[in-house]
């Protein structure tokens, strides 16, 4: 451990795993783990701003009652490709593939991960599938909604349905390989004495993450593989017309992406797990309830998808199986808000940036959270369900929970990954205004939901206006603080302060090199002989 | 811009004050919990910052606390899923003596039938103090039918009936919304369901140009294709008898026994192999492409309302006729050649 | 925590040529065990996608198979046991070819290893010839779904004017129903052809997947073959030709499961 005092200017390490090599063919060609996680951070930053695009897009649209904007079609597309890009290529493997990536493998004490030729793979079926999914874009787009329900997806629109569902399952391959990886690595390459009882729950959440992508994953590709046949051969899997079923669609279509859900959400928690320990000082409460809750999460994931079709047409008595079982699901979740927020109590908070995501992400998630359960009772989904109310419940988990919690993690790894840190006023600014805009967005939204306002909707009624023009005035706001971090963390790579091994004083293995790490990570083996979030006496001060 | 800010939609269905005291609830819960959450972190932040004089205090944990806040939260979460089930079992299940109307939604429209033949393109006239149950269909992609004043939405199919119900309290104009992604102009696929008093919806029903009841228009397309020529009440019939039908068990070939609902008889018409009826032999066409799904809804209506007679639909048949297929010209070619087939083929030797 | 300079490696092989550093040995590994655990343990976990993936489909078959299960009989009338059965002997004896393979790298025994990797890729091409012959004729008989390839389907008696029992399945409804004593009139028999369209997506989709399969498998035969042949394979590595092997068996294993589930439900005798 290193003990940083004032009077000593940490310095950048002489040799370290960016300028080990130069040239373009050292970075296309890398097996450094750490290289492949830079190169997807930049790959998912465009997809992110190509997404947000969209959705401002949309937000403008929306703030008249009329369509007057666009047309309906080129709204229609709008909405299909934010939601296809921000899930596909943005959130599903945000925090896997550019923070796992990097970090995981120190945390566990290993020099890579267990397959990096694999890890390079999986960037370039990424990217493979980025292309088709701009080249899905730039021929005109599809329009289906991201959810490419049929038989509208399968034979009544003239988009480039199968285009898409290349791309997408491209990116699916993707994420499988990752978690792949990921699983095998922690099976194998845990340093000596780093029990399963002594990970750090960044390792246990991308852990269970894994877990989901190897099995739900294929699922996504099949429905897919069958949907662009039905779209160009008109196989009849899902028409009626040729005696298909589109409800079967809809059975295997979320019988992935509920769990997908879960793949964006919890690599967040562990992340979120990480951050509160180190700016409390404190070991986490409840370590292995914590540990276990995402593997809990990860089970009860595969057996609630069908909440997504109460109004669907399925049977009254397995409405009600679903509805028990998404109450389930959600407990998980609530212990490690309960814990997290347990692990503050008579710790020694400090309120820097990543902190600030942090406790934005207990907050919002919360109120995401709870607002499934309302979705997940009967009762009340067959009058909000696919209203805004439902937008409204996933941008808070999704954008209050993942997007803060990468955030988070980006500004708290950002000094390990570059050896810089990045400026705290502006950062702490950005988290402010991040954190009002996408309140004032999304608030207003659950509103208009319980109101009737339906999904997808180019045009709306009158009364409706008030609640979207906040939205919209939110969106704006929300978009200054997305743009900031962009600005200032490209800054910091040249003006920013050296950071040092460990800026932070935090536990953990990644903190242990130095900032950047070599290329090999660790000169020796590490061998660990105590339990993670170790924050007794003693331990290194605060940068 | 106007400056209206609702916060809730009209209660006009019986079930609009039910799902909104739940709602209530709901929002309550979820507040408490939020702002417990919230006040709690807000406090510790402040109680607990980074101070030169005092160092974090390493707790491992508190099993009973662990215990604690999962009870808890699994037992509201379940008060939460027993209320919305039972809510959602009663907005599920019309009462028996539901007012039938049927709807068809297509790309961009409604189209709704009431049983005394009154059609409706994107209106929906409804009495306020009956149940009124609409039995949905789709001609294209799936729609949704949602009437946020009463609460009610349901996905409208292609290939089945659904049908949704709701008990109109309060007269007025509400908006129905489609919605269920449906194309271009999924947006404008926006109707109007008027709720009139009685008298006034009994006054709205004598001026609605009707051609006819549904079940006389059904009848009429019951004659035009030919199915009377099958399905009759007498023992040397070739199709079951239809009397009575409606509502009752049939027992099937394979021995299964299924009841004789919209989706039975709009199957039978469609994909009639799918279900044959025990005693009779599988031989009636399929009427996929030639029936609209307007004249389904009549032929079903008309269905429904022959009374039935001394015969019981199941197994209304003594003797199952034995055709040969070199014996008896098709039944479609008959129909194609315009011919009455034979009115009693008997059994053949 | 602290962090001990402690390296751990350990070498249990009892191969007197094997240097801490075997060539094959990747740099982040710290022995060939763990390198070699992993590696299978990889592919052990792909393997798993690999059943989710199948399992999505064969789901999406047999819930077909249950709403149309006439007419997935009569689809599976007019595909031949005869060649599914040959075919499935054929993978059976690839996947032992490719077992002795596995055997004979780990005694180092390179002619054998190459002599048995050819033959399993022999096999898997016969394997793929004879399903492309299965294709052929499906091609012939008007039995691909859809009206976009070939002549378009027509399982009733329409595909050749010349030949209307061609790919006739209606006719083989009734045929089959009249051995069986029960008359089944035209109107029915071609109301359960038209539906057997849908059998062929999931005959289609279902072999198709397995042949792509098959056909990369192939291609890691092939890889195999060579560096076996340069000699890289031996007891104290042959990790390769033990996940190419499992992957073999894998794909000969959803044959398994497709034979039966595509071919032999035609053997049902007729549902009345």
């Amino acid at each position: 451990m290193s003990t940083v005092t004032t009077t000593v200017k940490p310095v950048m390490p002489a040799k370290h795993y960016l300028n080990d090599n130069y040239g373009i063919r050292s970075w296309l060609l890398t097996k450094d783990h750490k290289r492949i996680a830079i190169l997807y951070l930049v790959s998912l930053t465009f997809f992110f701003f190509l997404g947000g695009i969209f959705a401002a897009l949309i937000r403008l649209e929306l703030l008249t009652p009329q369509g007057d904007l666009f047309q309906s079609d080129t709204y229609n597309k709008l909405f299909t490709m934010h939601g296809v890009n921000m899930v596909f290529f943005f959130l599903v493997p945000s925090v896997p593939a550019t923070l796992g990536n990097f970090v995981l493998p120190l945390m566990v004490g290993a020099k890579d991960l267990a397959f990096p030729k694999i890890n390079l793979l999986s960037w370039y079926i990424y990217m493979v599938g980025a292309f088709f999914s701009l080249a899905t874009m730039v021929s005109g787009g599809v329009d289906t909604g991201w959810t490419f329900y049929t038989p509208l997806s399968s034979g009544y629109l003239r988009t480039h349905v199968a285009l898409m569902a290349v791309g997408i399952i491209m990116a699916g391959f993707s994420s499988i390989f990752t978690g792949l990886n990921f699983i095998v690595t922690v099976h194998r390459m845990r340093a000596p004495g780093l029990t399963w009882g002594r990970l750090p729950l960044f390792v246990w959440s991308n852990y269970a993450t894994s877990l989901i992508m190897i099995l739900a994953t294929p699922v996504l590709a099949i429905t897919l593989i069958l949907l662009a046949l039905e779209t160009v051969f008109h196989i009849g899997v899902f028409d009626p017309k040729y005696g298909g079923d589109p409800v079967l669609f809809q059975h295997m279509f979320w019988f992935y992406s509920h769990p997908a859900v879960y793949i964006m959400i919890l690599p967040g928690m562990g992340v979120i797990s990480e951050l509160i320990t180190c700016f409390s000082r404190k070991r986490v409460f409840g370590y292995s309830f914590v540990a276990f809750s995402s593997i809990a999460i990860a089970v009860f994931g595969f057996l609630v998808w069908a909440h997504h079709m109460f109004v669907a047409g399925i049977s009254q008595y397995s409405a009600m199986v679903f509805s028990l079982l998404s109450m389930a699901v959600a407990i998980p979740s609530a212990v490690k808000v309960f814990n997290w927020t347990a692990t503050m109590y008579k710790g020694s908070i400090s309120l820097k940036t990543p902190m600030l995501y942090a406790l934005g992400f207990i907050g919002l998630f919360t109120i995401g959270g709870l607002t499934g359960i309302m979705l997940a009772a009967l009762g009340m989904d067959v009058h909000v369900h696919d209203t805004y109310f439902v937008i409204a419940h996933f941008h808070y988990v999704m954008v209050g929970g993942m997007v803060t919690a990468y955030l988070g993690g980006l500004h708290f790894w950002w000094p390990k990954i570059t050896g810089r840190m990045y400026p705290e006023a502006p950062a702490k600014l950005a988290a402010l205004i991040t954190f009002i805009g996408f309140n004032l967005t999304f608030f207003p939204q659950f509103i208009l939901g319980y109101l009737g306002m339906p999904r997808r909707y180019h045009s709306y009624p009158e009364e409706f206006q008030v609640l979207n023009v906040l939205s919209s005035a939110g969106a704006s706001v929300l978009a200054v603080g997305f743009l900031l971090p962009l600005i200032y963390f490209l800054w910091s790579l040249k003006y920013g302060e050296v950071a040092g091994d460990n800026p932070w004083g935090a536990t953990g293995l990644e903190w242990q090199i130095a900032s950047p790490p070599p290329t090999h990570n660790f000169h020796e083996v590490p061998v660990v002989t105590e339990e993670p979030y170790a924050y007794g006496e003693g331990v290194a001060g605060v940068h | 811009m106007q400056f209206k800010l609702p916060l809730f939609p009209e209660q006009a269905s019986s079930v609009a004050i039910q799902v909104d005291a739940f709602y209530l609830f709901l929002v309550l819960i979820t507040t408490f919990f939020s702002l417990l959450i919230a006040l709690l972190i807000l406090f510790f932040i402040i109680r607990y910052r980074q101070r030169p004089d005092r160092e974090a205090e390493q707790i491992h944990g508190s099993t009973l606390l662990e215990i604690v806040w999962t009870v808890i939260p699994l037992g509201i979460s379940m008060v939460i899923f027993i209320w919305g089930a039972v809510l959602y079992y009663h907005i599920e299940n019309p009462p028996a003596n539901a007012l039938e109307i049927y709807g068809v939604g297509k790309q961009w429209m409604w189209k709704f039938q009431h049983p005394g033949g009154q059609r409706e393109i994107n209106t929906l006239h409804v009495p306020t103090g009956r149940p009124v149950k609409v039995t949905l269909i789709s001609q294209d992609v799936i729609h949704d039918f949602f009437v946020p004043a009463f609460r009610v939405k349901n996905d409208v199919l292609p290939n089945r009936y659904v049908y949704s119900w709701f008990t109109p309290t309060v007269p007025g104009s509400y908006h129905l919304f489609c919605s269920q992604y449906c194309g271009t102009k999924h947006s404008a696929m926006i109707g109007e369901v008027v709720v009139l008093k009685p008298d006034d919806y009994a006054a709205w029903l004598a001026n609605g140009k009707a051609e006819g009841s549904l079940a006389s228009m059904g009848e009429k397309l019951f004659q035009e294709f030919g199915c009377v020529t099958c399905h009759r009440p007498d023992s040397g019939a070739r199709g079951p008898n239809l009397q009575g039908l409606y509502g009752r068990p049939v027992r099937l070939s394979d021995n299964r026994v299924v009841v004789a609902d919209d989706n039975y008889i709009r199957e039978s018409i469609l994909n009639p192999n799918a279900k044959i009826v025990s005693g009779f032999q599988p031989i009636m066409p399929t009427f996929q492409g030639v029936v609209s799904e307007e004249g389904l809804i009549q032929i079903t209506e008309y269905i429904k309302h022959l009374s039935s007679q001394e015969s019981d639909p199941l197994n209304n048949r003594t003797t199952p006729t034995e055709l040969r297929d070199n014996e008896v010209p098709t039944i479609q070619q008959e129909l194609q050649q315009g011919n009455q087939p034979a009115p009693t083929p008997g059994k053949k030797p | 925590m602290s962090t001990n300079q402690t390296i751990t490696t350990q070498t249990t092989t009892t191969d007197t040529t094997t240097t801490e550093h075997h060539p094959a040995l990747a740099h982040h590994f710290d022995s060939m065990e763990q390198q070699q655990g992993a590696s299978t343990f990889g592919m052990w976990v792909f393997l798993l996608t690999e059943i989710m993936m199948f399992g999505g489909l064969f789901t999406a078959y047999l819930i077909y198979r249950i709403k149309y299960y006439d007419a997935f009989v009569a689809g599976s009338t007019s595909i031949s046991v005869s060649w599914g059965f040959a075919n499935t002997l054929v993978l059976i004896l690839s996947s032992f070819t490719m077992a002795m393979s596995v055997w004979a790298a780990q005694l180092g025994k390179r002619k054998a290893q190459v002599r048995l990797l050819i033959a399993t890729m022999i096999l898997g091409s016969v394997f793929l010839g004879v399903k492309a012959k299965e294709y052929y004729d499906k091609w012939d008989e008007c039995h691909i779904p859809g009206h976009v390839i070939g002549k378009g389907f027509n399982a009733w008696g329409g595909c050749d004017v010349n030949n209307p029992r061609l790919g006739n399945i209606a006719d083989e409804i009734q045929e089959k129903a009249k051995d069986a004593g029960v008359t089944v009139p035209e109107v029915s028999a071609v109301q359960t052809a038209r539906q057997s369209e849908i059998f062929f997506s999931f005959y289609f989709a279902m072999t198709g997947l397995h042949a792509f399969h098959m056909i990369i498998g192939l291609g890691l035969l092939a890889w195999l073959t060579l560096r076996a042949n340069r000699g890289e394979f031996g007891p104290a590595y042959f990790t390769p030709v033990e996940l190419g092997g499992l992957y073999w068996h894998f794909v000969d294993i959803v044959w398994i499961y497709l034979f039966p589930l595509l071919y032999l439900i035609s053997r049902h005798k007729h549902v009345a």
